[in-house]
């Protein structure tokens, strides 16, 4: 077998394995409470015919394991139980947030992307002299703010104060499309600026570490243009580590959309999880934890595949 | 003697301005905590209130100022667990290696697996939210970075053929560890404490922003801002206060952490 | 004056630098240098590091790598200046006029693209060939310069070449736009002995066949006198000496060029070796960690007490996986290790505290085997106090004695690593050798990193502590020149295997095995036409076979 194929199996064999391990973590991370769940969700004050009800239920009276391997079971076949607080099908109610969430990230991403690999570009063709440094200022203060804060401010400002954009951001199926759009405009903004300057930062970072490559300087010195040594030599090699970044901050976006739903009371799949977790509702959670981390396990494993891919030494080996 | 940055010298005042402010709270703090000094919801500043009333007419400075003390206590707490913890351990799997080194790294790969906030959220579902748990569950989570930070510095550090002259001298793992690696590693490390410090007050504050931190009616930062986010939609600005004041101790300790990376010389570059 | 294919008039190169803690520094390398060349001549630049001879060689392109600025002066390449010329300008210049061989092929080759098309950019890019025409070209000048299969080795990507093809292939790069002059800036410095003069012998005969004008930059004279016309010596960016390669070889004028020149020629008289070695390896076979080869096979080689044995050997022979042998940082699969009539434990953590001691090591670079956080004191300090409990002014007193030893003095007890030059680091990384009162020291290419004055005081002052101490070394190098300063007995190493061993004389002494022949031969001679004596012989030899 190609040694790239080789590689490219045994990644994706890890993130398997690394899913599966993270499924057993979700699981255990709800049971490592003192006491049982099925107090802590009734209380110091429920009754105990109400707690062996709920024990029932939950199938707390079966061990761990043989109740983990059965969640496990059924989410592989797209089963991940009923919530507890309304008895609802949890993977019926998921669907349409998840949609609405990957909604969101999409258009944040076709946003923040190209913005991002520009805004990069520009730091590195003025390195050290007023836009590099202003990027740099923005990007240190940008890592500093809480998702939350530039969420109000956004709403204050261009919500209330100038009126352009509705501060709530409710979408619901029978709205068109530029309706959805126009509602999840400031969300779309605040994720954008949350990912920006990390990405624009490591954009700047992997273009200025292969411009810094001895093959550069060959370049330069066989009188080639600036824009050919770019095109032609930078370029090819840069890709990689470009696509890693933005594969990275995509990972970083789904989770920053947990807070950006809730700042704009977006029904999405962040927005359900908070919902829940403070109603304790413990399927629903191990669900929503599982999808998030399904998410993001994948995005990073697509990141480590582009580099494997982009590798002259592994795609012609000796 | 040292000259320091004059955005260096700002992040050290702020930064000293809001420690001092939470250590000596009870006597700064005009009003009580809990006390409801105005009829009026979100009243408007004045002499009394200077940053008016919070959404039960609360005095906001007052809540401001025992907020920050709640925010900079369980942060500083869960970073000096994280901190000790991950540069401990990341440390000694550098310098042990071996199967230690392999089972340790595995398990903090499979934590990083899973995004932080979460992870926390899982844990927080089940787990009454006290102040103390609230500390563990940041820590520990936060120590993975710390200790994937320490054993990749020490890792570096570990094949200099100093360290391997202290080995073949017939040195112990304790002067390996404390007097070859760590004077060396020390500025990477507590450059990365002032971001860990950072990561630590944004994540509590955002945990107390959904309901899932610090509980009624003690409140820090993100706490407050739930509480008046409703003012938001009509023009009421009484949220962004602390929001700000995150973000400025964020900024402030940011630059403070850039300076000590900047003014670190590499091993080969003298004392630094 | 328009005859110079080359004119530089007073040129002053300048650079910031940043150190750290401190405001940039403006600093200058080359203070006002002037020289010509003429059409297809070659000028050998030379000097140490730091002389500013890479940083003249660029400005012949009117580049400045890094934040080096061409401060002053004029560059006047085929009868125009080129320091203020129009961009368009130079680009003909570089592209077509002027190229470039760097020291490191493998880190100048763009690692994504194949290498043909690399080699025939230039040409291609500036209109001077058609794709088709610099293609073939590109087939000569690889034929020319000796690669295998020269019709296909364009096809392949430059990692799966070897470090002294991809050093050729640059050269093909070089010279396939047919340019007047070509720039090679240490071109054969990272190869091993025995391949450099392959790569040498090839640049020469390019070099000769396309009548193409050359600087050749090296710290190497000996390199450079075989392939240049004439000699400039430079000395922290000024000139010293420039003339004919004859005069500057065989009647140097200044002080410093002699030194250059008699640098590499001391000798030390062999001892014989005494009834009971201090230090045998024995049949020793090891292999890495998680790897199916083995990297040394059957080793054997003996260390008399006093003396020296200098393991030679190019990369990958195992002279220094022996020292990894001999020290317990790899243990063994086979055979052992005796000392002093008994056996060491394989394993480093097996052996007591007076085995560490009795065995000392000083390594290549200076820079990392002394912890930057400590001063000179604490360096050396710390093995009387571990091995001996020595403590405070005892200590002290020790101290300040091995510091004499090595001719620093007390001045220098409480300054760091980083203050130091690189001869002077050397020194310290002695003296803690010797604090530990050792019977053996491994020295593993000590001087390689240093430049050749600097490296001829380290063996004179290793020499020298050898008669006080009576501590014997195994001396690991691939420097013959530094084999013949300093062993006793020697044992030459490849791939893993012993394949000449015995005292100095004897190895030294024909009739060689086919490898020591290869490695003597190839070791470049301080004589004008031994490149030539070197070529001529080895036709001659395989024409016979």
């Amino acid at each position: 077998m190609h040694p790239v194929l080789k590689l490219i199996a045994q990644r994706l064999a890890l993130g398997i394995l690394l899913l599966l391990a993270a499924s057993l973590l979700i699981f255990a991370g709800t049971q490592i409470l003192p006491g049982d769940v099925a107090q802590s969700i009734l209380g110091q004050s429920a009754t105990p015919e109400a707690l062996a009800n709920l024990r029932a239920e939950l199938g707390l009276n079966e061990p761990a394991m043989s109740r983990y391997f059965s969640w496990l079971a059924g989410a592989i076949q797209g089963d991940l139980g009923t919530a507890l607080t309304n008895g609802q099908d949890i993977t019926k109610s998921l669907g349409g947030r998840l949609k609405n969430t990957l909604f969101l990230a999409f258009w944040a991403a076709v946003v923040a992307v190209p913005l991002a690999i520009f805004l990069g570009l520009l730091a590195v063709r003025f390195r050290e002299r007023w836009p590099d440094k202003l990027i740099s200022a923005v990007t240190l203060a940008s890592i500093s703010v809480p998702e939350f804060l530039i969420g109000y401010v956004l709403m204050y400002i261009v919500g209330v104060k100038l009126g352009w954009a509705p501060t709530v951001a409710t979408v619901y199926d029978s709205m068109s499309f530029l309706e959805k759009l126009n509602a999840i405009a400031l969300p779309v903004a605040v994720l954008t600026m949350v990912v920006l300057a990390h990405m624009m930062r490591m954009t700047r970072a992997a273009i200025l570490n292969v411009m810094q490559s001895a093959y550069i300087e060959t370049a330069e010195l066989k009188g080639l243009s600036s824009f050919q040594v770019i095109y032609r030599h930078a370029f090819p090699n840069a890709i990689a580590p470009v696509v890693n970044v933005v594969m990275l901050n995509l990972a970083y976006l789904v989770v920053g959309v947990v807070v950006v739903e809730v700042v704009f009371v977006y029904p999405g799949m962040g927005q359900y999880l908070v919902d829940h977790v403070s109603k304790r509702d413990v399927p629903v959670v191990q669900a929503c934890g599982l999808i998030f981390a399904a998410v993001y396990i994948g995005l990073n494993m697509v990141a480590d595949i582009v580099s494997i891919l982009a590798n002259p030494r592994l795609r012609h080996p000796k | 003697m040292m000259r320091i940055p004059p955005a260096a010298l700002i992040g050290l005042f702020f930064t000293g301005l809001y420690f001092f402010v939470a250590i000596f709270a009870p006597w700064i703090a005009p009003y009580s905590m809990t006390e409801i000094v105005s009829d009026i919801p979100w009243d408007v500043a004045s002499a009394q209130h200077w940053l008016g009333t919070d959404n039960i007419g609360r005095d906001l400075l007052t809540r401001m100022i025992y907020g920050g003390r709640t925010t900079i206590f369980i942060a500083t707490a869960a970073t000096i667990l994280s901190f000790t913890l991950g540069s401990v351990l990341g440390l000694t799997a550098a310098v042990i290696g071996g199967w230690v080194d392999q089972a340790m790294s595995r398990f903090v790969d499979l934590i990083m697996s899973i995004p932080t906030l979460i992870f926390a959220l899982v844990v927080l579902s089940v787990m009454p939210v006290t102040m103390p748990i609230l500390i563990l569950v940041m820590g520990l989570l936060d120590s993975t970075r710390v200790y994937r930070l320490a054993r990749a510095v020490a890792v570096d550090i570990n094949v200099m053929d100093f360290v391997e002259a202290a080995k073949l001298r017939g040195e112990g793992n304790r002067w390996v560890i404390f007097r070859e690696i760590l004077p060396n590693a020390l500025s990477p490390l507590v450059a990365e404490m002032g971001l860990r410090f950072i990561f630590a007050v944004l994540f509590v504050s955002t945990l107390s922003f959904l309901g899932l931190g610090v509980q009624p009616p003690n409140a820090d930062w993100g706490g407050i801002v739930k509480e008046n986010k409703d003012g938001i939609v009509y023009g009421i600005p009484a949220a962004l206060y602390p929001a700000f004041a995150i973000a400025t101790l964020a900024i402030s300790v940011n630059l403070v952490a850039d300076w000590v990376l900047n003014r670190t010389a590499s091993l080969k570059g003298g004392r630094g | 004056m328009t005859d110079a294919l080359l004119k530089v008039k007073n040129l002053k190169i300048g650079a910031r630098i940043y150190p750290p803690g401190e405001k940039p520094k403006d600093i200058d390398i080359v203070h006002g240098v002037s020289f010509e060349l003429e059409k297809g001549k070659v000028l050998g630049l030379i000097g140490e590091s730091g002389a500013g001879k890479s940083t003249i060689g660029l400005a012949a392109m009117a580049y400045g790598r890094g934040g080096v600025e061409l401060t002053g002066g004029e560059v006047w390449v085929n009868g125009r200046e080129i320091l203020h010329t129009s961009r368009a300008d130079l680009r003909h210049l570089r592209g077509l006029e002027v190229t470039y061989v760097s020291q490191s092929a493998a880190a100048s080759f763009n690692p994504a693209k194949r290498i043909m098309e690399q080699v025939i950019e230039a040409s291609v890019h500036a209109g001077k060939f058609s794709k088709k025409d610099a293609e073939g070209r590109a087939r000569e000048l690889f034929a020319k310069l000796g690669l295998p299969d020269p019709d296909n080795i364009g096809d392949r990507y430059p990692h799966q070449v070897s470090g002294g093809q991809l050093q050729r292939c640059m050269t093909a790069l070089a010279l396939c736009p047919e340019p007047d002059l070509v720039v090679f800036d240490e071109p054969t410095t990272a190869l091993d002995v025995t391949t450099q003069i392959d790569v040498l012998m090839a640049i020469k005969e390019a070099i000769r066949d396309t009548g193409v004008g050359a600087l050749y930059i090296t710290h190497d004279l000996a390199v450079v006198a075989q392939v240049s016309d004439e000699i400039m010596v430079l000395r922290m960016g000024d000139m010293v000496e420039h003339g004919t390669t004859d005069q500057i070889i065989n009647n140097p004028r200044e002080d410093y060029t002699r030194d250059l020149v008699s640098v590499r020629s001391k000798q030390h008289e062999g001892q014989a070796p005494t009834d009971n070695p201090i230090l045998r390896v024995e049949n020793v076979t090891a292999r890495y960690k998680g790897t199916n080869f083995d990297v040394l096979h059957n080793v054997v080689m003996e260390l008399h007490p006093g003396q020296t044995l200098a393991v030679v050997g190019e990369s990958g022979s195992g002279k220094s996986t022996t020292a990894r042998v001999i020290t317990g940082l790899l243990p063994p699969r086979e055979g052992k290790i005796t000392f002093d009539g008994r056996e060491l434990s394989a394993d480093l953590n097996g052996r007591t505290r007076e085995d560490l001691r009795e065995l000392q090591m000083i390594y290549q670079m200076a820079d990392v085997a002394m912890n930057p956080r400590q001063t000179v004191g604490t360096i050396i300090g710390r093995p009387l106090e571990f091995y001996f409990g020595m403590k405070g002014a005892e200590k002290r007193k020790r101290i300040v004695e091995l510091l004499d030893e090595i001719e620093l003095g007390e001045g220098f007890i409480d300054r760091y690593p980083a203050e130091l030059s690189g001869g002077q680091k050397q020194r310290v990384c002695i003296a803690r050798a010797l604090a530990a009162k050792p019977k053996v020291i491994i020295c593993d290419e000590v001087t390689s990193a240093l430049d050749p004055l600097v490296a001829d005081d380290i063996l004179k002052l290793l020499e020298n502590l050898q008669k006080i101490e009576d501590v014997a070394y195994l001396f690991i190098t691939h420097d013959l020149a530094t084999v013949s300063a300093i062993a006793d007995s020697i044992a030459v190493m490849y791939q893993g295997k012993v394949v000449r061993y015995g005292p100095k004389a004897e190895v030294l002494s024909p009739p060689f095995d086919d490898y020591t022949d290869l490695l003597l031969s190839s070791v470049p001679e301080m004589r004008l036409g031994w490149l030539e004596e070197v070529i001529a012989n080895r036709k001659m030899e395989s024409a016979g076979n």
